[in-house]
């Protein structure tokens, strides 16, 4: 009489199967090992500028490296306001891609044009940078900011917001490169769960006499809601983390300034431009603790992106 | 239909339109700059020469060659990993816990900030032994190539129909030697682009560089000191205030980019005609 | 359950023959949906056994416990006995190995490995035994002569099996079992997937070989159950209704529900 056994009986005739089963679990497992190092390893490289300032590394503006005093918050502003303000550029522009993409191009000119935007995520994030510091910053130095500054400049409130010398470098530049840097992440998401939206109900939709943005904004994105939050998140992830775009145009200055005309640093931007310069324990720690920071932040985010993009059923793991 | 309505659907497929035009116009300044000041700084001299002193001209071939160096090791460490770690996932995802979470990891990892992992490796392997090293540098590209052989050979080998597994199964053979000779063969396209992707990504890769490898000036072979590469040199010569510097970034740029975007679309090519 | 006697009808029944396989008290399970209860069968040897009954009665859950090709899946098992020549395959000792070597399986959809048409149907061969190439030469002649196949591909043997017909490939599919001599050959609708004209030639091929062959086919066609096999096993809702020579079955069933299955009733 057979005992039934939960475990499968893998019949390794070989212990080969075995060993490679156990091979590959091993390799599954250095997946999980780099990343907890990675963790582990800024924890620890930061634990000297934990221990030495606080909670309040994360509140002080300081960053001294002759008086040895450091504080995140610039680099914490910097990141956050490029960040958000490249998703508030890429975000309207990914699903307009994505619409036209899935809606409105000819068939025979979907292939290229998809094509198009996913090379945007192919070209290594420096050339974004050069470009951006020797041709971007200056046209928005010559162009922009000018007008910016003279129109919008002088207005209450918000005035701050633009005012200043249009040196090009500087918040706004840094957080426009970002956002067209991390259009391809959403923009691909949006239309692979776009054109997986079940084509019932978009030709009800139809049959009911439906405009196509009405579709769009009636059937397809409450359907895709999850995913289109997920690769949102997904984009702030990349910007977030994103260092060499942004290190050429963000000016490597640690003011804090409302105005987004002026230089500001992020945590990618900062470790990047200071640490071989870094001579003491103390300054490494610090950019180290910034890393650290930086990592749990992203962790976070891309964890929800994870969550909401598995909500749908379909994962698009894009390698790029 | 009332005007509003269409109105409406107008400006949105207006808009639409205008996002689009809006990205490519993007894609085409930044190449088209690229094409023109490298183009420009182009010369056989940047095959031949080192990296030069400030002020002075020269060339990138130490440059190409520890890139090419380190980027091949990373390949040679991190896809036989990929693929065995991918291989778990797809053959075992299904019952097993430690799949499920790795493959949930593993996607994290893909999108993580790659600055992380070269200090990882700095306080790994630089710290430790004293100094910068292409070792190290190859070590951090090899952990950013990582999670996208995973993931590529994960989905390559979920994409071969199960009852190719099971015909193979039922003539006898053990399982790892079915996954081996008769699996990989049938996903050996999405992994070999998977295994593409990852090189294009990899070489244009600075930050994990920057703490690991760093630069090297002169010409050297040596894996276990600073060894010379392309992104690197970009980022000091285009932060740099001299002319001649920044014209052999943008040669540099120019063809980092060329190689990159040549593979790209090699790969969609190629994959296009497997199918 | 209940197991009906074969009547004899006058031609030779197939009861006298051996069996090669005996099931006794089997049952099945998919985790804790149970799919097979007490089936109790004897498949006779060098004959055909068609296994019918309408889609979900675990016709196909039981060929794939003989060879017990459900274990790659950790929640499914199998209870009870097959005894293949005497000796229960079901137990844990018997090796995989040695089981499948016996006892060979084509599936519904003809699944050619991406190599050579040699390739495929040397691939077991070269595993299980150690050939000198002349031999593998002509091991793989013989296996695809008797799948006849042989004419057809034998001036392109380092051709792609991809490039061949749906057709062509199951019956390469059927070469790559017949490569390794097993005793037992599994079919799992083998002819579904295919064309009125390529299903025909295999039913044809299978008519030959059960001469050599003791042959287990899953089927949902009835009039194939009819035209290839000489005992039939009528299965519904996880159980064994009825069983016996074909002629009779289709004739003269001896319970209801196998009568409706036949007539039509239900499908």
């Amino acid at each position: 009489m057979n005992v039934p056994a939960k475990v499968a009986a893998h019949d390794s005739g070989a212990g080969a199967d075995r060993l490679f089963r156990l091979v590959t679990a091993g390799a599954a497992w250095l997946v999980l090992i780099v990343l907890g190092g990675a963790a582990a390893s800024m924890a620890w490289g930061g634990r000297v500028a934990f221990q030495t300032f606080g909670w309040r590394f994360i509140t002080s503006r300081d960053w001294d490296p002759v008086s040895a005093k450091f504080g995140a918050l610039v680099p914490i502003y910097g990141t956050l306001v490029t960040s958000l303000l490249a998703l508030l550029i890429a975000v309207p522009v990914s699903i307009g891609i994505a619409l036209f993409l899935t809606e409105i191009a000819p068939r025979w000119l979907r292939g290229p044009i998809g094509i198009a935007i996913e090379l945007l995520a192919a070209i290594p994030s420096i050339i974004y940078g050069m470009w951006g510091l020797f041709v971007f910053a200056p046209f928005m130095a010559a162009h922009v900011e000018p007008w910016l500054s003279d129109h919008l400049g002088q207005l209450p409130v918000i005035g701050g917001v633009f005012a200043g010398p249009p040196i090009g470098i500087g918040l706004l530049s840094a957080s426009i490169v970002l956002g067209i840097m991390i259009i391809p992440f959403i923009a691909t998401v949006a239309r692979d769960v776009f054109n997986a939206v079940p084509p019932q109900l978009k030709e009800a939709a139809v049959a009911l006499g439906s405009t196509r943005w009405e579709i769009l904004r009636r059937v397809t994105l409450p359907y895709t809601r999850s995913a289109i939050i997920g690769a949102i998140f997904l984009g702030l992830g990349r910007a977030l983390g994103e260092t060499m775009a942004v290190t050429f145009v963000l000016g490597n200055a640690h003011d804090l300034s409302f105005s987004l005309l002026m230089p500001s640093n992020s945590i990618a931007a900062a470790i990047a431009n200071e640490f071989t310069e870094a001579d003491t324990d103390l300054y490494r720690s610090s950019l180290i603790a910034l890393a650290f920071l930086l990592f749990v932040v992203t962790l976070i985010v891309l964890t929800i992106a994870k969550l909401m993009l598995m909500r749908i059923g379909k994962v698009q793991g894009r390698t790029h | 239909m009332p005007l509003r309505r269409k109105l409406a659907d107008i400006l949105a497929l207006l808009f639409a339109g205008a996002a689009t035009l809006f990205g490519l116009v993007w894609l085409v300044w930044i190449l088209w700059t690229t094409a023109l000041q490298g183009g420009a700084a182009l010369s056989p001299v940047l095959f031949t020469q080192m990296t030069p002193p400030p002020g002075e001209s020269g060339g990138l071939l130490n440059a190409f060659y520890g890139s090419a160096v380190m980027v091949l090791l990373a390949l040679a460490i991190g896809t036989p990993i990929g693929i065995a770690a991918g291989t778990y996932l797809a053959e075992h995802g299904r019952y097993s816990r430690l799949a499920a979470v790795v493959s949930f990891i593993n996607d994290i990892l893909l999108s993580a900030p790659s600055i992380v992992i070269g200090l990882f490796i700095y306080e790994l392997v630089v710290r430790p032994s004293g100094h910068f090293s292409g070792l190290a540098g190859a070590l951090a590209l090899a952990m950013v190539l990582l999670p996208i052989v995973v993931r590529t050979t994960d989905e390559a080998l979920r994409l071969v129909p199960n009852t190719m597994r099971e015909a193979g199964f039922a003539l006898g053979i053990p399982r790892w030697r079915v996954t081996a000779r008769v699996l990989y063969k049938a996903a050996l396209s999405g992994i070999v682009t998977g295994v593409l992707l990852g090189l294009a990504r990899i070489a244009g890769e600075t930050a994990p560089l920057l703490f690991t490898a760093l630069n090297n000036q002169f010409w050297s072979a040596d894996l276990s000191q600073p060894l010379a590469n392309v992104p690197v040199v970009i980022f000091q010569y285009a932060m740099s205030p001299y002319d001649q510097w920044h014209e052999l970034a943008w040669a540099g740029a120019f063809v980092l980019t060329a190689f990159v975007l040549c593979l790209n679309l090699g790969v969609r090519f190629l994959a296009r005609g497997a199918k | 359950m209940i197991q009906f006697q074969e009547r004899i009808s006058g031609q030779v029944s197939t009861a006298d023959a051996p069996a090669k396989i005996d099931i006794r008290g089997m049952g099945f399970f998919y985790g804790k949906s149970h799919a097979l209860r007490d089936v109790t069968l004897s498949v006779p040897a060098d004959a055909v056994t068609a296994i019918i009954g309408p889609s979900g009665c675990g016709k196909s859950t039981l060929l794939r416990a003989i060879n017990r090709i459900y274990e790659i899946y950790p929640d499914q098992y199998a209870t009870g006995e097959i005894l293949l020549d005497g000796r229960n395959l079901l137990e844990r000792r018997y090796s995989l190995s040695a089981l499948r070597r016996r006892v060979g399986m084509v599936f519904q959809k003809p699944t050619p490995f991406s190599t050579t048409i040699r390739n495929n149907v040397a691939f077991a061969l070269s595993y299980f035994e150690r050939l000198s190439k002349s031999e593998m030469s002509d091991r793989i002649e013989e296996a695809l002569r008797q799948a006849a196949l042989w004419d057809e591909v034998k001036d392109k043997l380092g051709a792609s099996a991809l490039s061949l017909s749906g057709g062509q490939q199951q019956r390469l599919c059927i070469a790559r079992t017949l490569a390794v001599r097993p005793e037992v050959i599994l079919l799992d609708e083998p002819t579904s997937a295919l064309d009125p004209i390529s299903t025909a030639r295999i039913e044809e091929l299978i008519s030959e070989l059960r001469e050599r062959f003791t042959i287990v086919i899953v089927t949902h066609n009835m009039q194939q159950a009819a035209r290839v096999s000489q005992r039939t096993a009528f299965f519904h809702l996880g159980e064994l209704i009825e069983v016996g020579d074909t002629s009779q079955i289709f004739t003269n069933p001896q319970v209801q529900r196998t009568q409706d299955y036949i007539t039509g009733r239900y499908g």
